[in-house]
């Protein structure tokens, strides 16, 4: 255990591999290490805005879907307003052309028992006539009373 | 000559605790520990080139296995230093505790070879008889890493708080600045300044010395015979084992201690 030039050599090696240190391991590595937090801190601060904008993604659709809900639900309304507005019309419609084929029916019914009225009015003045012409017949001349006779049958008519 | 081979456990200790030392001048102070020296630089080199050239090609996408190691061994000083450290660390007081982190625990590691096995491969592999693998149980190699840290400590005291500052710390604190207590504030920062490298650098080699001394002595049982052969394999593997914790915890104090020192000198009382 004796002091001498060793330490001074040592202490000459120390400074040496301290320089070496220094000036070639340290900068480069740090340099590396720095960059990878860079890129890490990146990568997290990327991670976060993905998370962000999918929950406003999420916001959105929600939105989206809900106005989709709100139209639908106006197009199922309107629609419903607007099958009542047909039945509604149709119904009208349907009354509307039922009177007017009642009233045609009435119309050809009043007409029919206007001409069976005419044709037994017709028959009764025949039956009338001819009912009377046996009468007449043997008392009258049908010559003599043709005008007579017409003048019946006219006011039969 | 029988004497001089025939091997006693004190020539066996002796051996293994002695540097290979060249002279480099006259003087005892100019003893070079060329062992200590030559496996520290090597170990140096290892330890930061391997560093380095996983760093060179270090990518900030998906890192490899071998960048991923390095990175977590560097995030890890890192993330102790900025701890205790509060000005811009990348600058300096990072990558020196790196440095020390690494190279300290690889020389300490060196601690863990079989000892005679490295012995060996010294004398009859690389011909050197004295060979001692292990820097740190070096008193010169803790002191030269603990009074760099001190110069530094003082050099940063100084450049952050200027001249005067310093001289203003060193004679006014921590009692009063009462004319009356710089003698004695002076003496206090002294004893501070005088401890501080010391307990630092004798924290560590004692801790490596004393776990080197006991690999020798179950070294030395393991000669004495089978029984001797078969407990020291057992308590040699045992205090190896343990003693990964001991060169890990020693390195990472003697960094944690650097970077408290050289923080304590940024800061003003």
């Amino acid at each position: 255990m004796n002091i001498n030039f060793t330490l001074i050599s040592q202490a000459l090696a120390f400074s040496t591999f301290i320089w070496f240190t220094v000036k070639f391991v340290w900068p480069p590595l740090l340099r590396a290490i720095e960059e990878r937090q860079k890129t890490i801190a990146d990568g997290l601060a990327a991670g976060e805005r993905g998370r962000h904008e999918l929950e406003l993604a999420g916001q959105r659709s929600s939105e989206i879907l809900k106005e989709a809900k709100q139209q639908a639900s106006e197009i199922i309304l309107q629609a419903e307003k607007r099958a009542s507005e047909i039945v509604e019309e149709a119904k009208n419609a349907a009354k509307v052309e039922g009177d007017r084929i009642i009233a045609g029916a009435k119309a050809e019914i009043d007409h029919e028992i206007f001409s069976a009225k005419e044709s037994l009015r017709q028959h009764a003045a025949n039956l009338a006539i001819a009912g009377a012409t046996k009468i007449l017949r043997k008392e009258v001349d049908a010559n003599v009373h043709a005008e007579l006779l017409a003048s019946i049958e006219e006011d039969l008519k | 000559m029988a004497a001089d081979t025939e091997l006693t456990p004190t020539k066996y200790i002796d051996h293994h605790l002695t540097h290979m030392t060249v002279q480099v001048q006259e003087g005892a102070f100019w003893a070079l520990h060329i062992d200590t020296l030559v496996t520290s630089i090597l170990l140096g080199i290892l330890g930061m080139g391997f560093v380095w050239l996983v760093v060179r090609k270090a990518t900030p996408g998906v890192p490899s296995k071998r960048q991923a190691f390095v990175e977590l061994m560097i995030e890890f000083i890192d993330n102790e230093v900025k701890n205790t450290f509060h000005g811009n660390r990348h600058v300096f007081v990072a990558p020196t505790a790196l440095t020390i982190f690494v190279w300290v625990l690889l020389m300490n590691t060196m601690d863990i070879m079989p000892i005679d096995i490295t012995a060996w491969v010294t004398e009859n592999v690389f011909g050197l008889h004295y060979w001692k693998i292990v820097p740190t149980t070096d008193v010169n190699t803790t002191f030269a890493l603990a009074l760099s840290i001190w110069f530094l400590m003082i050099f940063f005291s100084v450049k952050v708080k200027g001249l005067g500052g310093w001289m203003y710390e060193l004679f006014c604190t921590p009692f009063g600045k009462n004319p009356l207590l710089w003698i004695l504030n002076l003496l206090f920062n002294f004893i501070e300044y005088v401890s501080k490298p010391l307990s630092h650098s004798l924290r560590l080699f004692g801790n490596i010395y004393a776990g080197e001394i006991i690999f020798l002595l179950i070294g030395m049982w393991a000669a004495t015979g089978v029984a001797g052969a078969f407990f020291g394999a057992i308590l040699g593997a045992g205090w190896a084992i343990f003693h990964i914790l001991i060169v890990t915890l020693q390195a990472f104090i003697f960094m944690m201690l650097s970077v408290v020192y050289i923080s304590m000198a940024h800061e003003s009382h």
